[in-house]
């Protein structure tokens, strides 16, 4: 079987077991929502302040829905039997897993990168801001889940995870929020944002490079 | 013509301070099964694993004609199928939509239908899996080793939940495997009728 259609099979499966569990996703999104609209209840309702924290507190919170949802990414697999399965099979499991990533993103991260502009208009942040916030949610959420898939895959066999998880991958996480409040930052002070975004570009490509292949070494240990 | 031959030579297993076995050989050919018994926490599971590639053993070594065992399960050399304790179903999943998965990945979509109606499943495969009673997920998990087309079996207690005539066609799978060359490790502490093939018996966990 070719690799493209390993990667199809993979994703559709788990879009469709995603979809039927759909409250794993949503809740990503749900929790995105309330983070976001709390600050301006604790701090300030003016525009000015709001437009100033926007970038922060809306990448913050992505960075959290981020880690809130992590830890299912294998787990389940885990427990079924279904990485057993995976690991027997004749096919390169670190491409597997990016079948698998991309399936939990599709599912966790766009609903983020979705709301996440209606959300930003209550923080009255212009249009102009609009579009570079969503680039950079666009670019910057796969390289969360990418990241997060190490530590998902080292910790899935562990009971009462999610905290060690969070310590263990957050480090690593944090470039990709620094980077898309900057850039978004720069947009509202009518900057020219590129630099930032090829960063983040850049940090996306070696996450897809380099963490499923990490990832699968660590759920080599978990499985055993 | 090339001899097809899984042998595991002086294999030892550690599990925290047990010792599971301790330079255990074994050798497995075309139309072969190994029989493994055991009190429970004897080590037949691990054995399995080992034997699947999914855990590596402490001492000794897994080949599968002079290779190691994982170079040949990554170039397909060599193609397993697994079922242990956990049976890989999806339970938002029906069925068919599990089978399909598997099937697709190792083995002959086409062939779904026929299989569900081998293991008496046609009734309920387009039910949530969750919805099945354990009987009938061992069941769904027979069919995946049905469809799949690898040549060796690991099996872990495959008889558990099933009913007699679970049983019956259990055995009967196994002798059609068997009768087609291909070789079978099985764990199981109930009786099992493997047929005239040349069985091996194993027994963990006496010294």
């Amino acid at each position: 079987m070719g690799l493209l259609r390993l990667f199809g099979v993979i994703l559709g499966r788990d879009l469709r077991v995603g979809l039927r569990r759909w409250t794993d996703a949503t809740n990503s999104a749900l929790f995105f929502i309330l983070v976001v609209t709390l600050f301006p209840l604790a701090l300030s309702p003016k525009a000015e302040a709001l437009r100033a924290i926007a970038p922060g507190v809306l990448w913050i919170a992505a960075l959290l829905a981020s880690l809130l949802s992590l830890h299912l990414l294998f787990r389940s697999d885990l427990e079924d039997g279904t990485l057993e399965q995976l690991l027997t099979l004749p096919y390169p499991l670190g491409w597997m897993l990016l079948a698998k990533i991309t399936a939990h993103w599709l599912i966790t991260g766009i609903p983020v990168v979705v709301v996440a502009p209606v959300l930003a208009i209550t923080y009255h942040l212009p249009a102009s801001a609009l579009g570079i916030l969503t680039l950079t949610l666009l670019l910057g959420t796969p390289t969360l889940s990418l990241v997060g898939s190490i530590g998902a895959a080292l910790t899935a066999g562990l009971r009462g995870s999610g905290v060690l998880l969070a310590f263990i991958v957050a480090p690593m996480m944090l470039p990709v929020p620094i980077l898309g409040a900057r850039a978004t930052d720069l947009a509202l002070a009518g900057e020219n944002p590129t630099g930032p975004i090829y960063l983040m570009g850049a940090l996306l490509l070696l996450a897809v490079s380099l963490a499923p292949v990490v990832a699968a070494g660590a759920v080599r240990v978990s499985a055993d | 013509m090339e001899t097809r031959l899984l042998a595991g030579t002086e294999l030892t297993l550690w599990r925290g301070t047990t010792l599971l076995f301790d330079a255990l050989s074994l050798n497995l050919g075309p139309g072969e099964a190994l029989l493994i018994n055991g009190p429970n926490g004897a080590g037949k599971t691990s054995l399995l694993r080992v034997l699947a590639g999914l855990t590596v053993p402490d001492g000794g070594a897994v080949t599968w004609n002079s290779r190691s065992l994982q170079a040949a399960l990554r170039t397909a050399a060599l193609r397993l199928a697994f079922s242990g304790h956990s049976l890989a179903l999806k339970p938002e999943l029906n069925a068919h939509e599990n089978l399909n998965f598997y099937a697709r990945l190792s083995g002959d979509p086409e062939r779904i239908d026929e299989v569900l109606a081998t293991t008496g499943l046609s009734d309920c495969a387009t039910l949530p899996v969750r919805l099945l009673s354990a009987g009938q997920k061992r069941r769904v998990s027979l069919a995946r080793l049905l469809l799949s087309d690898t040549e060796l079996w690991l099996l872990d207690e495959p008889q558990t939940n099933l009913d007699t005539a679970g049983r019956d066609l259990l055995e009967q799978v196994i002798a059609t495997h068997l009768q087609r060359g291909g070789m079978l490790v099985v764990a199981a502490h109930q009786a099992l009728d493997l047929g005239r093939g040349a069985v091996t018996r194993l027994t963990l966990g006496v010294n």
